[in-house]
């Protein structure tokens, strides 16, 4: 009996097993009503491939690997339990990174290991650590954005696609000598195998330096597939099905969330790649004047609009998370509603620095997920909104996406806040958005600028409320 | 040939899983983007079934140690990714 748990052909029964858990999992995390059981269940999947591996007979030591599992669970744990919901997006860049360097790790070891490795092996571990090793650099580098270790601008080297396009080439070289080893080089495949690690990872820092922080969403959602994808071609390396699904599934999942930021910002995936977004000189000041003056507005006159207001649409950006404003954006919600208003929330795909940052945001601050809408659905109705709340969202109620040709916004579906009876702008200062472009928003006719940070002015309305 | 035969069944899984994936999910509300997101992340920690292997398996000294830093590396990537869109999903509520 315990030879037959020990044997493939009850590993590989158990991998499908596991591979069926993790297809309905992801089925599951695309409901809210069902998304949390979905991670259960996807968990199931993992836990039950886990323990047949190691109940499998190939394994015969366990004393590095239980140390290494259980240092891992340790390291894993706190950091998902310490970690506060506004560095999440960083902590997905980090956890994306370390998916990425095990596979890699992976197809380093079957190399190194004196069992002959079969021809499609090795294509496979060459694969394996190009994409593990931009996955892993990449997300670092994504990481130090997020978390503000390195700067968030967009970091333009002299002659970048000509170095990253050469040392493509010397990747796509070495590659071809791992596999058909010529001999040309004259030097050991390890050392092949190690230069390729050392050219994959300065491959992911110059293709994610390059990107600002208000293209991030779509970088994370890019490297998300690509850890998928490494881990799928771990799956050849090793032959083994499971990885191969499990993969495919993430990178798929991935490439979808990246398609979907992509037409959030009407660009293509090659434009936010490429384009160094922001670092281009703006082109506003030639294609007409913008008129009017700022006005601004005191929290004490901003309390009595609000007060009158029968409906309020909140549209939040990474000033609300910046400023940590989430808990008081819902005491003032409730308000509101007390008052007799109608409340929601727009929320752009791209607003923040992830996708979907503003509404882990909310529901942290325990908003009820069905007010918070998406630009579809608020734009037909926002002439008969009184009040729109932007806090600290800039490019994303930019009215020049859709007015201004000229623009390099111009074209990107945005929450037209500007048709609004009144806008109040919770900004800190008079600053151009991340992409670095002038907002006209600010100038209109029915546009109120409330100056400060934007957790103190919410405050001074919530205490107003209440008074 | 027979690694010819178990080649095509290999890239014949990949390519279905792929397709599969695109199904699952092509409708997603933005409400749920991060924690699909970090939820798939931790799928991709699947790399830890290589990883046990080679960390356990037979190896020289070398593709044992690398192998077993693979380990720590997936399971961060494992634990941390469940736990923290468990954490995540468990603030969605409706009221």
């Amino acid at each position: 009996m315990i030879a037959f748990f020990q044997s493939s052909i009850f590993a590989n029964l158990a991998y499908i097993f596991a591979s069926i858990l993790f297809i309905f999992g992801l089925k599951m995390l695309s409901s809210p009503e069902t998304a949390q059981r979905g991670n259960l269940v996807s968990a199931s999947g993992m836990l039950i491939a886990i323990l047949v591996t190691l109940a499998q007979n190939e394994i015969i030591a366990y004393e590095y690997l239980l140390i290494a599992l259980i240092g891992g669970l340790i390291v894993g744990v706190l950091a998902s339990s310490l970690v506060k919901m506004t560095s999440m997006p960083e902590l997905v860049a980090l956890f994306n990174g370390f998916g990425g360097i095990a596979s890699l790790l992976v197809g380093v070891a079957e190399f190194i290991n004196p069992s002959i490795s079969t021809l499609i092996q090795i294509i496979a571990i060459s694969f394996t650590v190009l994409i593990g090793g931009i996955t892993f650099s990449g997300s670092l580098v994504a990481f130090g954005k997020l978390s503000e270790i390195i700067s968030g601008k967009p970091l333009i080297l002299f002659g970048q696609r000509f170095v990253l396009s050469a040392l493509l080439f010397v990747a796509l070289l070495l590659v071809i000598e791992l596999i058909i080893s010529t001999g040309l080089l004259n030097i050991s495949s390890q050392t092949i195998l190690f230069t390729l690690i050392g050219v994959t990872l300065i491959l992911g820092v110059l293709l994610t330096a390059p990107i600002g922080g208000a293209d991030m969403p779509v970088v994370i959602a890019l490297l998300n597939s690509y850890s998928g994808l490494a881990a799928s071609s771990a799956g050849f390396v090793i032959n083994n099905n499971v990885l191969i699904v499990a993969g495919a599934l993430v990178g798929a999942s991935g490439l979808i969330l990246t398609n979907i930021m992509c037409k959030a910002m009407n660009r293509s995936l090659s434009n936010v790649l490429f384009g160094g977004f922001g670092a281009a000189p703006s082109s506003s000041e030639e294609s007409g004047q913008i008129q009017g003056e700022v006005k601004p507005i005191t929290a004490e006159d901003a309390y009595l609009i609000l007060e009158a207001a029968n409906s309020v649409l909140v549209v939040p950006g990474y000033g609300m998370a910046v400023s940590q404003a989430q808990h008081v954006v819902r005491e003032l919600g409730e308000l509101l509603e007390d008052n007799g208003c109608e409340v929601k929330y727009a929320i752009h795909p791209v607003a923040g620095r992830m996708p979907g940052h503003m509404n882990v945001l909310l529901a942290e601050a325990n908003v009820s997920y069905d007010v918070l809408a998406e630009p579809d659905d608020v734009n037909p109705l926002m002439d008969t909104v009184d009040v729109c709340i932007v806090i600290g969202a800039n490019d994303v109620v930019n009215p020049d996406a859709r007015e201004n040709e000229g623009s390099p916004i111009y074209g990107m579906p945005v929450i037209e806040v500007d048709r609004a009876k009144t806008v109040f702008i919770l900004k800190r200062s008079m600053a151009a958005g991340f992409a670095g472009i002038d907002n006209p928003l600010f100038l209109k006719e029915n546009s109120r600028m409330l100056f400060g940070d934007a957790k103190e002015s919410i405050s001074t309305l919530v205490s107003e409320f209440k008074t | 040939m027979e690694s010819q035969a178990l080649l095509v069944l290999l890239l014949f899984v990949l390519v279905l899983s792929i397709f599969l994936g695109f199904e699952l999910i092509n409708k997603v509300p933005s409400t749920l983007h991060t924690p699909l997101m970090s939820g798939a992340n931790a799928i991709s920690g699947i790399t830890i079934v290589g990883a046990l292997l080679a960390s356990g398996g037979e190896g020289t000294f070398s593709s044992i140690l690398v192998g077993t830093f693979a380990v720590f590396f997936a399971s961060i990537n494992v634990v941390g990714g469940y736990l923290v869109t468990n954490r995540m999903l468990k603030m969605f509520k409706k009221k």
